[in-house]
């Protein structure tokens, strides 16, 4: 039996990120060519700042630089008038089974999958984190074709490995979470032009207007103020993992607090084409400043978990960092606020 | 960040591939460039494990004297906490706390042993046998 099965020539994107990476090579299968990273990024809003009230991650604060996991796709494709399908599973077997027959029909998916078995990735990165997304292409045999956007090249997984870590277990378990586009209606330029603005909208209130205090802007200085007081409450052994594990959220693979605000530069940039608008080719500078300044921030908490920076005077130093890139990103999305793009 | 200044320290993420960067070009345009790593996140990684390690440590002590179950040691040994163990094996937290005392486990049966040895990838006799 000829059991291999390969989608239409589909070509592999690596990404800063897996979900834009995933989105963008969809989008781009399905004959969206524009479709860029940054681009996808931009439009999906994806720019955030979090730090989760009562929640920890391998014992340390929960803290994300990006927009809720799935937000991304689901905004991206809303904006361009693509129809997206999205299913959970019960069983692995019904799970398998929808996969076969989506690649039998010629369609690429994205799957959500938790990384701590994910066979290809080095042993370092595998901690329980589910929400890692690739797309399946194609089947020989026993094999899965997966487009990993984090790697320069494709790979493949066997059914086991792959059901494995579609039904990894966990916080954001991925229960065979499956999307592809459906349907791509008539996209024009102004259709994107569109979708461009309501992206930045939607970022300059997450950041600006978000309630609560522990995220947007205002969660850069709550967690400045945590900073302050982990040596004394802590003590210096565990206050430093913290700071390791904010280094790690924030440069993780490629992306994270750097990344992302790089990431958004580089979207503004794009951006100033699509509107023939320089003023964002100029806003775009002042994200470069805050992935500059937390790429710093960054090197000063490595002082610590190195055991080269011990003293209060460090953390209260570090604290000051983040309250200075807190007032460099509101100070951006304020003026971004204030462009009026229109709707 | 300029394209001069994309760190190129391989770390263990390196062994797979390297990463893709949005920096700077001479224009003073945005581009993506190929970075093998930086020691500042190698670091991070190294001080997690770090971590990771003194608790697997910390959980082998605990079950040599007595203190805590095997189901202890293979749950540290795993990077799982109770809500991830609870996820695999299908038991609520509140039993799984019962099983990390020895007096428990010992009399735990073999279905439920079976269901920690899938959660851990080792097989019952291990997870029965491990003195710490």
């Amino acid at each position: 039996m000829n059991t291999d099965i390969r989608t239409e020539e589909f070509h592999h994107v690596q990404a800063a990120h897996c979900e834009n990476g995933v989105t963008t090579a969809l989008l781009r299968h399905h004959g969206l060519d524009f479709m860029t990273e940054p681009l996808a990024f931009g439009m999906g809003s994806g720019l955030f700042y979090i730090q989760i009230p009562f929640l920890t991650i391998n014992n340390g604060p929960a803290i994300s630089f990006r927009t809720m996991p799935g937000a991304i796709f689901a905004r991206t494709c809303k904006a361009l008038g693509v129809e997206v399908s999205r299913k959970k599973f019960s069983s692995q077997e019904k799970a398998q089974l929808f996969l076969d027959k989506k690649i039998s029909e010629g369609v690429p998916v994205g799957c959500q999958v938790g990384v701590f078995h994910l066979t290809y990735f080095p042993k370092e990165y595998r901690f329980h984190f589910n929400a890692h997304n690739l797309i399946v292409y194609g089947r020989e045999g026993d094999q899965y074709n997966i487009s990993d956007p984090i790697m320069e090249d494709v790979t493949h997984l066997s059914a086991q490995e792959l059901n494995r870590v579609r039904f990894a277990q966990g916080p954001l378990a991925p229960k065979g979470h499956i999307y592809f586009p459906e349907r791509i209606g008539a996209i024009n330029d102004d259709l994107i032009r569109k979708g461009i603005v309501t992206g930045i909208k939607r970022n300059v209130r997450d950041m600006l207007r978000i309630p609560g205090n522990f995220a947007g802007v205002d969660g850069i200085r709550h967690t400045s103020n945590h900073i302050r007081k982990w040596r004394d409450k802590l003590g210096l052994k565990k206050a430093s993992l913290y700071l390791g594990q904010i280094v790690r959220m924030q440069e993780e693979i490629g992306t994270g607090g750097g990344g992302f605000r790089f990431l958004y530069g580089a979207f503004l940039e794009e951006s100033a084409a699509w509107l023939q608008d320089d003023r964002l080719a100029n806003l775009s500078e002042d994200f470069t400043r805050a992935g500059d300044l937390w790429r710093g921030s960054a090197i000063k908490m490595a002082g610590v978990y190195k055991g080269r920076l011990t003293e209060q005077k460090d953390f209260e130093e570090i604290a000051d960092m983040l309250v200075n890139i807190r007032e460099v990103e509101k100070e951006a999305f304020q003026k971004l606020s204030k462009l009026n793009l229109g709707k | 960040m300029k394209k001069e200044d994309l760190p190129q320290e391989p770390g263990a993420l390196s062994r797979l591939t390297r990463e893709l960067c949005y920096v700077k070009n001479e224009d003073g345009k945005y581009e993506t460039a190929l970075s093998k790593g930086w020691d500042v996140k190698k670091e991070a990684l190294d001080s997690a494990w770090d971590n990771v390690n003194d608790r697997v440590e910390e959980a082998r002590k605990a079950v040599a004297n007595g203190e805590k179950s095997p189901v202890y040691y293979f749950m540290e040994l795993r990077l799982m906490d109770l809500t991830v163990l609870a996820g695999y094996t299908g038991f609520f937290s509140f039993f799984i706390k019962r099983h990390l005392k020895p007096s428990v486990f010992k009399e735990l049966s073999d279905k439920k042993l079976q269901k920690y040895a899938n959660a851990f990838d080792i097989t019952v006799d291990e997870l029965k046998n491990f003195k710490g």
